[in-house]
Parts: structure tokens; sequence; C-alpha cells
């Protein structure tokens, strides 16, 4: 009995709670600090051209990107991100859900849509460019061209392995076709979509940084080239921090919007495993 | 795997004894409704030039894509093109693999270099491998290396997030049975840590396959090493549009024999696994 009881005992409560979160920082920005150090102190004592140090990084972050450069290169093509996204999601999900429901339309596209998908994106550039000229309008198209089909493929999956349990006892509850759609189909096919999206980001980001590195004079992607072209060293990569720094946020935002989505799914995940 | 069960429990019934089963009639109006998809789509394709809806000049017909196919197929030059390609991806898929597999494993197996190496790699992991173009064609110009540090680069995620998550899913007495056996260290790794890595590094694998030839064709296109890529883009300088839209047609294929080469993969080597993990797994 007495080897239960001293378990209860816990001091020195407070101390600890400080000591695990000082852990946990250090462990997050350990690494990075030793290897910017490693980085800088290598750029000092044997410097390589195209190695710059770390502070001549972040001195033309700083100089390139905060100021005017961020509305004039940087929002726009964030624009075009977002809204080649977006389309591709409304696109996918919508396309793909009539298609899933259908099963002779299901059968009849989904080989053609496989090839589609193994087509390499960025090879449908220059023929979109062709088609709809190099302006902002072609920068979009390309991004949902290639983007669209891991989200129309992963849908298309998700609500035909719609569980037939559920499907018939929402036919027997008379849910109208609307219901249906709201309550059952989606909600059993988003993890899927999700999964797809998340395949879909990373092309769409792709895309946009490739479509203007080689058909724009502005934003992003052709500012790094320019940098390149011009050996503006330093700022080339402070380019290549940023879009850096777009992926990671694209990824928070995307974790936060999947962990709201797929609240239920992770929750039922967590039961099964315990 | 789910499948494979389903079919022998069907074959097993005697109801599928006769020549024409409900399940190899669905079967067979499956492929019948996918190549009359197919013919579908080629029969719009050839229409929209045809009725002037596209302009033919930049939209040529499925008839004269197919006709300059075949013509590129008896040019050495194209098959030395496709050779290009196929080389940078598979020395860079080789690379990444090789280098994500032994970091991830060693990684993985010490809790300590997770903990610590978690906020870089999720930095380092979402950066747009295309953004690494500039410094990859300021280090080594147009040749094969600016690309391979591409595809590496941009095929080692796929590879090395499977292979963290998979040396990290090893069974608790399944690990404990075999530390009370005395298992040395190594005979631990090899019996019990790659098998249950196995089918993570798989999945990575053939993910990190179909990544490898998007980047391959991506280096070649705008890094400019000789290949598929290029090729692309010179008949596009040229204002040959159909040998673009063939050659197009090429990259598809390829990516799509990736996609089937290593499925067959995946489940050859995982004939052996029960489970049945779902494939959605990125």
């Amino acid at each position: 009995m007495t080897l239960y009881t001293s378990t209860v005992v816990t001091p020195r409560r407070r101390s600890r709670v400080w000591a695990k979160i000082g852990e946990s920082t250090l462990y997050a920005i350990g690494l990075p600090i030793i290897l910017l150090v490693i980085w800088g102190v290598w750029a000092t004592i044997a410097p390589a051209k195209f190695f710059p140090s770390p502070v001549e990084i972040i001195q033309a972050f700083v100089d390139t990107w905060v100021g005017p450069a961020f509305v004039t290169d940087v929002l726009p093509s964030l624009g075009r991100l977002a809204l080649g996204i977006i389309l591709s999601i409304l696109i996918g999900i919508a396309a793909g859900t009539l298609i899933g429901l259908v099963r002779w339309l299901r059968e009849l596209l989904e080989p053609t849509f496989e090839f589609f998908r193994a087509v390499p994106p960025p090879v449908l550039i220059p023929i979109v460019a062709v088609l709809v000229g190099a302006n902002d309008a072609m920068k979009v198209v390309v991004i949902v061209a290639g983007a669209v089909w891991p989200i129309l493929l992963n849908t298309i999956e998700g609500v035909r392995a719609t569980d037939a349990v559920m499907t018939e006892t929402a036919r027997s509850f008379a849910l109208r076709p609307a219901e249906r759609l709201r309550y059952l189909t989606l909600p059993a096919a988003s993890p899927r979509i999700m999964a797809g999206v998340r395949q879909s980001l990373s092309i769409a980001l792709i895309l946009m940084v490739i479509s203007e590195m080689f058909y724009s004079s502005s934003g992003l992607g052709f500012k790094i080239v320019y940098f390149q072209r011009n050996y503006l060293i330093a700022e080339m990569w402070s380019g290549i921090l940023l879009l850096g720094l777009i992926g990671v946020l694209l990824a928070a935002v995307f974790g936060l919007v999947e962990r709201r989505v797929l609240r239920w799914y992770h929750g039922i995940k967590e039961v099964e495993r315990a | 795997m789910a499948t494979a069960d389903a079919s022998t429990i069907v074959a097993a019934s005697p109801r599928s004894r006769s020549p024409r089963s409900p399940r190899q009639l669905r079967t067979l109006r499956k492929i019948a409704l996918g190549l009359a998809g197919i013919l579908g789509f080629l029969l719009t394709w050839q229409l929209l030039p045809t009725l002037g809806i596209v302009d033919p000049r930049y939209f040529p017909t499925a008839t004269a894509t197919l006709a300059q196919l075949g013509q590129e197929m008896r040019d050495l030059e194209f098959w030395r093109n496709v050779g290009r390609t196929m080389t940078a991806w598979g020395i860079g898929l080789v690379i990444a693999t090789v280098l994500a597999t032994v970091l991830g494993t060693v990684i993985g197996l010490v809790p300590f270099l997770r903990r610590a190496t978690h906020t870089t790699v999720e930095f380092l992991r979402p950066i747009p491998s295309v953004a690494l173009i500039p410094l990859a064609v300021l280090m080594y110009g147009y040749q094969l290396q600016a690309a391979l540090i591409i595809i590496v680069f941009a095929s080692f995620w796929q590879v090395f997030i499977q292979v963290l998550y998979g040396v990290a899913d090893v069974d608790a007495v399944a690990r404990d049975t075999a530390r009370s056996f005395g298992l040395s260290r190594g005979s631990r790794i090899v019996n019990l840590v790659f098998p249950t890595a196995l089918p993570y590094l798989m999945t990575g694998l053939r993910l990190a396959a179909a990544v490898a030839l998007i980047l391959a064709v991506t280096a070649e296109m705008f890094i400019g090493n000789p290949g598929l890529g290029r090729a692309i883009m010179l008949a596009q300088n040229a204002g040959q549009w159909t040998t673009v839209y063939a050659l197009v047609v090429v990259t598809g294929l390829l990516g799509l024999i990736v996609n089937l080469v290593f499925r067959v993969i995946e489940r050859r080597s995982l004939a052996w696994h029960q489970s049945v993990r779902g494939e959605e797994v990125l």
C-alpha cells in the first residue's frame, strides 16, 4: 500500500514545468542555431562564391523584400497561388463528387484521368502559355491544370469508398440528395480529399515559382532568376529563404485547416488506437 | 492486399465457376468503359482544332500528334533523350533513397536526434525544390549535377519522412521480446526494425519515384541539361507545336509506367505483410 501512496507526492512542480519548456525550446532552436553558426563561421573562414554568410542573407532579405517589393512582387504571386489553389479545390471536389457518385462516369473517365495525373505538371506551362498568352490568367490556369488532379482523383476515390451501411442507412432514413451530400458523402470522403489537397499544395507552389521564373517580368520566381542572372547571390538566397517561409506558412495553414476539418476523424483514430 | 483476399474468397465460392460470373462481367465492363473514355478523350481532342474552337496551329489534332509521336519513335535522338531523362531520374532516385534511408533510420532510432532535428526538417521540407534551380545553375551550369540537386532534394523528403515514421512504428511488445531474447543491435535492426519500416519505405519510394520524374523533366526544361524536357523547350522555341504535344504525351506515358512499376514493386515486396494500411499515407 505504501508503495502506491509514495507516488502521489510531486514536489517542485512549477520549476519542472519551466525546465520542460526550456528544454523543448532548446531542442527546437538548438540545431538550427548550430547549423547557422557553422555556416557563418565557414563563410568567413573560407568564403565560397555562391554561399554567402547567413548575416549577409538576412541583410539582403530585409533590403529586398521588406518595403515596396513586398507589395509589387510577393503579394501578386501569393494572390495567384491562393486563387489557383482555391479553384483547384473547388473544381476537384465538385467534379470528383459527381464522378465518384455516378459509377459509369467514373469507369469511363478514370483511366484518362490517371494519365493526366501522370503528366509532369511543368510540361503544361509552354502549352498553356501559348493557348492563354503569357499573362496572369495563364499562371492561374497552369496552377489549376497541375494541382487539380490529386484532389480530383482522391475525391473520386473517397466518395466511392463511402461505407455501404451508412449509404443504405441514409437512404432508408430518406435523406434528400443534398442532405446526403452534406452529412454523409463529403464527410466520409474528407480524409482522402485532404490528403489530395496536401499533394496539390506543393505542386501549386512549384508551378507558381516556375511559371514566374520563365514566363514573367514580375513576381517572386522572376525576382529570384533575375538576381541569379545578375550574380546578386545574397539576394537570390533571400528569395529562396522567402519561398521556404511561404512553404512553411502554407504547410502550417494546411495543418490548422486539416485539424479542424478532420477533427472527428482523428478522434475516431485515437479511440481505435487506445 | 484487401482486394487479393476478396478475390480468393470469391474464387472459392461455387458461383464464380460459371464462365461469366458477375465479377468478370463487371471487370469487362470497366475495361470497356475505360477504353471508351480514352477514345472519347481522343475524339474531343481531334474535334476541338478541327472545328476551329481552338487555334490548330497551337493545338494540333490528336491524329497529327500521334503521327508525330510515331515519327519521333523512329528517331534515335528521341530514344537518347528518353534515356537521358531516365538516367537522371534513376541516379537521383537512388541517391535520395540511400541518403534518406540511412539518415531516416539513424535519426528515427535515436529519440534525442529526432527531437533535435524536428524543426530543421519541418523548415527544409516545404521549400519548393524548384527554388533551388538558380543555385544549382550557378554551381554546376547546364550539367547533370545541377538537375540531380533538384531531383535529390525533392525526392529525399518523401522517403525520409516515411522512414522516420516507419522506424518509430516498431511494436513495443516485439521490441521488448527481441531485447529479452538477447538479440544484438544489428540483428534487431535487420529482423525487427527493417520489416516494420519496409511498408513505409515502399510508400515513400513510390511517391519519390513520381516526384523524381517530375523534377527530372522540369530540370531539363528550365536548367537545360539534355533530355526530354529540353527537347520540349527546343520544339517550343522552334514553333513545332506538334512535337511539343507528342513529347508531353511521352512524359505522361513515362509517368504512368513509373507509377505502375512502383505499385507492382510495392505489392511484391510486401506480399508477406498482413496489414491493410491505407494508400493515402503522405
